[in-house]
């Protein structure tokens, strides 16, 4: 679980960690984008984040009926694209809505645990941890 | 422009036959850029200049550019339609989540024409639009809750704008305004009338996608370059700390913070409504628009007791600024932070912009110490200066009251002093009211003639800032002006908010640009915000826009400014060459 949620009432809501996951993916923009941020019922309450926790027994690995997801030693997951059929249970499947989508492979972007959320979070909201 | 690139998606939506429909116009996003560039072209095609701004054939046009989504900071979209509030050229801009939403759902710009049967709302997911009816919505007392339920009836929480009016909107008040996140607005010149006159509550945007650029590895670098100087510049410093409120205190000390109508300079009890004081006593959370670093965006929070049930409170959230807490502070001779609060609340619970009804306010209140107006027409309502609780219940009538004093005073200060009197003390610049800087000569020139009247058309208290240290000349009061107001037209075209323009150089545009496959030179961008400019000039013109007949109000020049008092010669002379200068472009 390298990146942890520090404190999400530091967090303003500029989505700067959203386009760097999206970057971290060779993507501009947010669809490939795995982190979520999103008002907690309206922006005076503040944001939520929503990032990958590295699950253990990851729901969204179990959920792939081609068993295209294949569990990474230190937590989290890896995505084998070659067997994914584009289905789209493993984005349903994670909680935390904490996958994100390539509409031209028509495949998920999974979580590669590289920390550029973390790392270009200008408030400090998020930390990384490398396990 | 990539070929690829979304950007060049028009979305049209009729209201009238509940259609849409979507044209690509690579033309005139290559030609023009995007956001101010492209919304006047579309305002001139789709906005026949004689129509009545709350004719359903006036367009509501918002526009974002080839930035937008791409590079941080180019957060904003512009609003164009024909202004309830002026008659010609309405303009504004606003960020939230807009302008990403709508680039996200993959469109450039987005055209609202015609008028619905019955209220309703638009949900816009990228390719499919939904009308849905709003009647329910029709009437609440404040514009939050629509918001709330259009919040909880829609998917895409967290990559959505939407944008929706409050019942100022709805009964037509000239400048009421649209607000989007809840704090965030299309302030000035009346766009929420122009959706209330069309029975549009409000307009949800939401999608997601990536977008293409022409090399990711230099795209990478130069985004990291500007995320760095947008979070360390010293330039953006004033944003990340206090915020604008930051300018109370040396504006009030160089005299340039109007006070009561301008009828004076000094403010007393300044110190309670500083930037300072409101951080130390009010600030409760910070946030940012959408793909912006800054979080310039100052949340107070308010603590009300209930007066009818001890220990019970309601805490609410109100974002204060510069202008606020001039036009609904230091303008009504308010000193105390809590009253601007309950002002600020009242302002957004009824969805007015605050600079107009502040300056309405003000103008009200010496018109009726002159007698020019009475309890007669105030419905037994003293206007006092510093009396917040008696503002408070004329924001309430402005919009609720169906007396002809307040009917006419929702149709601003230009309209009141022409119909009652009171011209001397009207502050108003081609009929939109005062913005906060009575700096100098290059400030009111600059509200004057502006395309929109704004302070932020040419920023003339930075120009008159300069001219403190080191005298200028007409002529060259003028150029700085023309040359500014020419250059921004550039960066509300890519739409990249104003406060990062320092971080923004011309080069950084460029290499920008090039990323989103604009082969352009510095001279192209010069030539291209001087077209833009001429373009919004030419349809206040063909709206009847005439340049002979606006004046400074006479107020302007019995107040010592910043740079002591203004010499009306000076302002004749600079006004006179401007005038040339304009009329040379049409």
């Amino acid at each position: 679980m390298p990146v942890l949620i520090k404190d999400t009432e530091k967090c303003v809501g500029c989505l700067i960690c959203v386009f760097a996951c999206g970057r971290a993916h060779q993507a501009v923009g947010v669809e490939s984008s795995c982190i979520k941020v999103r008002s907690q019922g309206g922006i005076s309450r503040g944001f939520s984040v929503f990032v990958c926790r590295g699950c253990e027994d990851p729901p969204c690995a179990r959920s792939c009926p081609e068993d295209a997801l294949i569990l990474r030693k230190s937590g989290g997951i890896i995505i084998n694209e070659a067997k994914c059929n584009g289905c789209g249970y493993c984005v349903k499947a994670c909680l935390f809505n904490a996958i994100g989508w390539d509409s031209i492979k028509n495949k998920p972007v999974v979580c590669i645990q590289c920390g550029e959320c973390a790392r270009s979070c200008p408030y400090n909201v998020l930390e990384y941890k490398r396990t | 422009m990539i070929e690829k690139d979304p950007i060049k998606r028009v979305l049209y939506i009729d209201l009238t036959k509940k259609k849409f429909w979507i044209e690509e116009r690579p033309e005139l996003f290559s030609e023009f850029i995007g956001g101010t560039g492209v919304a006047i072209k579309l305002l001139e095609e789709n906005c026949p200049p004689e129509i009545h701004p709350f004719s359903p054939d006036n367009p509501i046009i918002f526009a974002i550019g080839p930035l937008n989504g791409v590079f941080p900071i180019a957060s904003k979209t512009v609003a164009m339609f024909k202004s309830p509030h002026t008659g010609n050229l309405g303009e504004s801009h606003a960020g939230g989540r807009s302008a990403l939403s709508i680039r996200m759902a993959g469109y450039g710009a987005v055209i609202i024409k015609g008028k619905s049967e019955r209220p309703c709302y638009i949900s816009i997911y990228s390719d499919k639009v939904f009308f849905r009816d709003a009647t329910t919505l029709w009437g609440l007392d404040e514009g939050l809750s629509a918001a709330r339920l259009i919040r909880e009836r829609e998917p895409g929480a967290g990559l959505r704008t939407i944008i929706r009016i409050g019942p100022a909107g709805e009964k037509l008040i000239s400048y009421a305004c649209a607000t989007l996140e809840t704090y965030r607005h299309f302030g000035r010149l009346g766009l929420g009338a122009v959706f209330g006159s069309k029975n549009l509550k409000a307009v949800l945007i939401a999608g997601k996608r990536n977008l293409p650029v022409t090399d990711f590895k230099e795209y990478k670098q130069i985004y990291i370059e500007l995320v760095k100087q947008l979070r360390e510049s010293e330039k953006m410093k004033k944003y990340h700390e206090l915020g604008t409120p930051a300018n109370i205190l040396p504006l009030s000390f160089s005299k340039g913070l109007p006070v009561k109508n301008l009828l004076t300079n000094e403010m007393q009890g300044v110190e309670n409504i500083s930037g300072e004081l409101f951080a130390a006593k009010h600030l409760g959370r910070r946030v940012a628009c959408a793909h912006c670093p800054v979080a310039c965006v100052h949340l107070a929070a308010l603590r009300k007791p209930y007066e009818d049930e001890p220990y019970f409170y309601r805490t609410i959230y109100l974002s204060y600024d510069y202008e606020l807490i001039y036009a609904l502070g230091s303008m009504l001779g308010i000193s105390d932070s809590v009253d601007i609060l309950k002002l600020i609340e009242i302002v957004e619970d009824m969805g007015v912009d605050a600079m107009s009804t502040g300056v309405a306010l003000a103008w009200m209140t010496e018109a009726f110490q002159k007698g020019i107006i009475t309890e007669k027409h105030t419905e037994e309502i003293s206007p006092q200066w510093g009396n917040a609780e008696g503002y408070i219940e004329i924001v309430k009538k402005i919009v609720y009251s169906e007396g002809e004093f307040y009917k006419d005073l929702g149709k601003g200060v230009d309209y009141v002093s022409e119909k009652y009197g009171g011209k001397d003390f009207a502050l108003i610049y081609g009929k939109n009211e005062m913005p906060g800087y009575h700096t100098g000569p290059a400030a009111h020139i600059g509200y004057l003639f502006g395309a929109r009247h704004s302070h932020l058309d040419s920023a003339g208290y930075s120009i008159d800032t300069k001219s403190m240290t080191k005298s200028i000349t007409a002529e060259q009061l003028v150029e700085n002006i023309l040359e500014e107001e020419q250059w921004r037209q550039i960066i509300s075209s890519l739409v990249i908010c104003f406060f990062g323009r320092e971080v923004y150089t011309q080069e950084m545009i460029l290499k920008c640009l090039k990323l989103s496959g604009y082969e352009l030179n510095d001279k192209d961008l010069l030539r291209i915000g001087r077209e833009i400019y001429a373009n919004k000039y030419k349809f206040k013109v063909n709206c009847g826009f005439n340049l002979e007949n606006v004046n400074l109000p006479k107020r302007v020049f019995e107040i010592p400014s910043s740079i002591g008092l203004i010499n009306k010669d000076f302002t004749d002379r600079a006004i006179a060459l401007l005038k040339e200068k304009i009329k040379s472009l049409l």
